[in-house]
């Protein structure tokens, strides 16, 4: 077919506003896989809101009682299991005494993991933990923020029994514990609904919890508002997590994770330019 | 357990790396492996919740009180608190009739109750949480000293961007009169602010989708190929 001589031909910004969503795509792979091949770090610059969580949990006395609830599952993990890694490093450090519990089914078992892998730490080789006296896991117990509201009256009737079965009143740990007033400290990991919103609202605001929380990234603009005086400090995903990790003294995989993160952001930034540009090019082609 | 045998977890990696490439698969174009993990996971999702749901929370908070309080009226001594436990279990029940076409209204009444519960319960904590707190926390000095009575620029800065954005957010939700003049200029501000807020969280949600596919790359790397460390 003969070609038309009227029709004009594509000129780089026509290209670049039909760029193929694949060819970011590979961009945006790269960026993340090549950083992992090798032990390459950045200098993260921690925020004031992380900066007050690792405060908050230094001025909580050493053996002091925390509870952690742990709201995520699997699949918020990258962001989250790496700040509930370093929080429980922390904890054991100051020897705190640990009660874990979840709103999320799989919380407490991602809980275990992370605690099993703070306690791999080598700095932590001559800690010795006793289950029941040390730390409880009580598992997850159904009932979103109804749950928290019953915490703050009677805990054992929550969770009667711990995460293997065990009735708390057979954990040494758990007697004397009534109601959320007995914690020093809650850290909070959430995924979402039930989560830190949630504790802010029946456990900080009802029943005076001192608490701080990590959340996923898509939720943290939500949870700034909190900050303060409802909530004592805050890592917001991935970025929040590598935060936390460098102020804490107990680097993992988040820093690890962040150079890919931050190439990938440069080069999402580089294609959302040129498309800006070749988009007011072309507008201002089409309307010449 | 059997689950922690070496070959279990080599067989479990290797399905989770390949189910993970299968759904990658439609960063090129929608094709039938992709179909296939989507459905498989999306079966196991639902089967999972429903097991889930059974064992942890149906059985121990109705099923199993329910029987054991059934019990001690055969056995002795007698006890009637579980009698409480008829009041959710027909909800629930009737919850259920959602599936019955010409008794589908009955499902109605424990939605009702639901609502109801819920707008209740959330319309205090709301209130209180993210009404009358945070007011109480916006309402601040504009300049801050410290202890020994320095001026801080920044965080009286931040303090008067609080304000200003509270402020002109306030204007912009503001309906009953048109956005001219001044006050059109306020809310058009506040518009600002919002649009700054909107690219925030936009700019996590990348973040956030960033951080997973750096998870499942790990995996694929480390766990799975064993490329990494």
């Amino acid at each position: 077919m003969a070609e038309n001589p009227t029709e004009m031909k594509p000129g780089l910004f026509d290209r670049l506003m039909r760029i193929d969503r694949r060819v970011i795509f590979i961009f945006i792979s790269v960026a993340l896989i090549v950083p992992l091949f090798f032990n390459i770090s950045q200098r993260i610059q921690v925020s004031p809101e992380v900066q007050m969580l690792n405060d908050a949990m230094n001025k909580v006395p050493d053996g002091g009682l925390v509870l952690f609830a742990m709201d995520y599952d699997p699949p918020s993990a990258p962001e989250l299991q790496p700040m509930a890694v370093a929080a429980f490093k922390v904890a054991l450090a100051k020897k705190f005494k640990m009660v874990i519990i979840g709103l999320w089914p799989q919380g407490p078992m991602q809980a275990n993991m992370a605690f099993e892998t703070a306690t791999h730490d080598p700095r932590f080789k001559d800690v010795k933990l006793t289950y029941g006296v040390d730390y409880v896991n009580l598992g997850f117990q159904s009932g979103n923020e109804a749950v928290i509201q019953k915490m703050g009256s009677d805990i054992p009737t929550t969770f009667p029994r711990d995460y293997a079965g065990t009735p708390v009143d057979q954990l040494p740990l758990m007697k004397g514990i009534k109601n959320l007033g007995n914690f020093d400290f809650m850290v909070n990991i959430s995924a979402g609904y039930p989560g830190t919103r949630e504790w802010v609202q029946f456990g900080a605001d009802r029943f005076g919890l001192k608490m701080v929380s990590g959340s996923t990234a898509v939720q943290t603009t939500e949870m700034s508002p909190y900050v303060g005086k409802q909530l004592l400090g805050l890592m917001g995903g991935m970025r929040g997590a590598a935060e936390f990790e460098q102020v804490s003294g107990y680097p993992g995989r988040a820093i690890k994770f962040m150079v890919g993160q931050s190439v990938a952001h440069v080069i999402v930034i580089v294609f959302i330019v040129i498309g800006n540009i070749a988009y007011f090019a072309t507008r201002k082609r089409k309307g010449a | 357990m059997w689950m922690d045998h070496p070959g279990w977890v080599l067989f479990g990696t290797w399905v989770a790396a390949l189910f993970t490439l299968g759904i990658a698969t439609f960063l090129y174009k929608d094709n039938p492996v992709y179909k296939f993990c989507e459905a498989v996971f999306v079966g196991i999702s639902a089967g999972y919740w429903f097991v889930s749901y059974f064992w942890q929370t149906l059985l121990p908070k109705l099923g199993y009180p329910f029987y054991a309080g059934v019990k001690t009226v055969f056995v002795g001594p007698a006890e009637w608190g579980w009698l409480v436990l008829l009041i959710p279990g027909t909800l629930g029940m009737m919850m259920l009739l959602r599936l019955v076409p010409k008794a589908g209204w009955i499902a109605r009444w424990p939605l009702a109750f639901i609502v109801g519960y819920t707008a209740g319960l959330r319309l205090i904590t709301f209130l209180q949480s993210n009404a009358m707190t945070q007011l109480q926390n916006s309402v601040q000095p504009v300049v801050r000293y410290n202890e020994s009575g320095q001026f801080l620029g920044w965080e009286s800065f931040n303090i008067l961007l609080v304000t200003v954005g509270t402020f002109a957010g306030l204007f912009y939700f503001f309906f009953s009169q048109e956005h001219k003049g001044v006050f059109g200029r306020v809310a058009r501000v506040g518009t600002w602010f919002l649009m700054i807020t909107f690219g925030a969280a936009f700019g996590y949600t990348v973040m956030g989708r960033m951080s997973l596919l750096i998870g499942r790359l790990d995996f694929l790397l480390a766990d799975w190929l064993h490329l990494i460390r």
